[in-house]
């Protein structure tokens, strides 16, 4: 009783008190009337605690080395700080601080839900077009110009089927 | 006013009725999305953004759903504007906020709702008023397949959709309702509730300092984990909660109408009589007066016809809202006449409740 709790953001008296079960560990956060504003609690639509969690300063300690995404440049240090990531492709290259986390914040660590279909059909498509192109690059240079011809063909009727496809069901 | 044709033609309030649909205001559900191999809004430059902007914008706008809707980049919004779609729920506090190189596709009936360049490239979102998650996935699942035809979204086959927070990746979907638990803030049994319902990972939102309530009575129910279940077993399990939230809320009702009808009636007629008389009221006590209100028409003290007419209020005696319907620029004090004025005006046209306690004479009551 009258012990008051500080803010776990900024170390000012704290107003807001918030609790949380997730995968049976109790989070709690104590936050002043101005982090609370700040971080959205004040509206009901666009809050969750789980990223003040992922924000809180003492969630994980970094090692000396330091991550860092060759796509979009984001860093391991970007991360702690903004609690969000850089681009998709941050997923992979962040994966050994990430996994403990989604851990923690989740039910699993690995998708149970719907899938792209189309997305992943389009990238295969697209996939193996690029590796055709290799192997007609290849082959004019080798001067096979029987597989060549084939190739292009192949390449030519997969284009064909990608841009026929229609863009509205 | 861009977003003038919403305004003209009024959104959908009039499906909550039924015992269910009278504690839950609106359903909700969200999907977050991502266009592959792109920087996320928070970290693309401005070109990135601008990019991602227009190839979303035109993937939207060309979806059946979106005919006639309305669509625009925040800076060509003012200020006013913005206000308005954040309290019809349309866009959220962080969009506001946002100016070139995001926006939002919008439909006539306020029923869709796109965000482009929030904090994910897409934020797509289906409102229904009352407790429908059913037809709500429904539409949410057929706008997001038809966008897949054209837009390559970011997936991975572990983690799923990829979102620019790690709280929101896999299904990226965030489902929730509205409710309105007047009875559990008046029991004081919320705390009790909230604590449950946060060991089966939902959230709930809102204020909870000692003894404070959210206004209105108003919570936001929400799945909080997004990964390692797939969606129908997420709405699943997020329905059987909130099944349980609503039967505690009549329980809790029916237990003061029994044991204390007269602290119910007296705070009711008292916020019947606000609102039928008083010169100046904020937002937050208007809120709150309607909600007892809202609570006396679930009772039967007051014509069911008027729970639509309290839903609408709720987000027409808003700040911005309030700003608009005056036409001119006014400030906060003379806000808060003119939203008792249209207050008065509604609840003029209203009877006098009817206070009798109704397991009075048409209860059957289980004595034995
Ligand atoms: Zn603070
Ligand atoms: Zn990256």
């Amino acid at each position: 009783m009258g012990e008051s709790l500080k803010c776990d953001l900024c170390g000012k008296p704290a107003t807001v008190h918030l609790t949380q079960i997730v995968n049976n560990q109790i989070h709690k956060l104590d936050l002043c009337e101005e982090c609370a504003a700040a971080k959205g609690v004040t509206d009901p639509t666009g809050f969750s605690l789980a990223d003040l969690l992922v924000n809180k300063p003492a969630a994980a300690e970094t090692p000396a080395s330091q991550l860092v995404c060759e796509h979009c440049g984001f860093t391991q240090a970007d991360f702690k700080k903004l609690g969000r990531l850089g681009c998709p492709a941050c997923y992979e290259r962040f994966s050994p601080i990430l996994e403990p986390v989604l851990a923690n914040m989740h039910k699993g660590v690995t998708h149970l839900g719907k899938v792209p279909a189309r997305s992943i059909e389009r990238r295969t498509l697209l996939d193996r077009i690029a590796r055709l192109e290799r192997e007609l690059t290849d082959a004019v240079r080798s001067e096979r110009y029987e597989d060549a011809a084939r190739l292009r063909d192949e390449i030519t009727a997969m284009k064909e089927a990608m841009s026929g496809r229609p863009a509205v069901s | 006013m861009i977003i003038a044709p919403l305004l003209e033609s009024r959104a959908d309030f009039g499906e909550t009725s039924g015992p269910r649909g009278s504690v839950v205001l609106m359903t909700r559900i969200r999907f977050a999305r991502n266009l592959a191999r792109h920087a996320f809004p928070g970290w693309a430059k401005d070109a990135q953004r601008r990019e991602v902007f227009a190839t979303s914008l035109a993937a939207v706008a060309g979806l059946k759903e979106m005919k006639k809707g309305i669509s625009a980049e925040m800076s060509d919004l003012d200020e006013l504007e913005r206000q308005i779609l954040f309290e019809r729920h349309l866009i959220s506090r962080e969009l506001m906020g946002m100016k070139t190189g995001s926006g939002f596709v919008i439909s006539r009936d306020q029923s869709c709702a796109v965000m482009i360049n929030e904090e994910d490239h897409l934020r797509i979102q289906v409102i229904k008023a009352g407790f429908h998650f059913k037809k709500a996935w429904n539409v949410l699942n057929g706008i997001d397949t038809s966008l897949e035809e054209t837009l390559d979204y970011a997936f991975s086959p572990t983690l799923g959709f990829l979102t620019a927070c790690p709280t929101n990746v896999g299904t990226a979907m965030r489902a929730s309702a509205m409710m309105h638990l007047p009875a559990l803030v008046i029991g004081g049994q919320m705390e009790k509730v909230v604590r449950a319902v946060n060991q089966l990972g939902i959230a709930v939102r809102g204020l909870f300092g000692e003894g404070s309530d959210a206004t209105g009575s108003i919570f936001q129910i929400s799945n909080q984990t997004t990964l390692g279940e797939g969606e129908e077993e997420i709405l699943k399990r997020l329905t059987a909660v909130l099944n349980s939230v609503i039967e505690q809320e009549n329980n809790t009702r029916a237990r003061l109408l029994e044991t204390e009808p007269a602290k119910l009636f007296d705070k009711i007629g008292r916020a019947f009589g606000i609102l039928r008389n008083a010169y100046v009221l904020s937002s937050s006590e208007a809120m709150n007066m309607l909600s007892l209100v809202r609570l006396g028409v679930d009772l039967k003290m007051l014509p069911v016809e008027l729970r639509s007419t309290v839903d609408r209020l709720f987000i027409e005696c808003q700040p911005g809202h309030v700003q608009y319907a005056a036409r001119k620029p006014i400030e906060t004090a003379e806000r808060d006449s003119f939203r008792a004025r249209l207050l008065r005006a509604e609840f003029e046209k209203v009877g006098t409740p009817d206070f009798n306690p109704r397991n009075d004479d048409n209860e059957p009551t289980a004595t034995n």
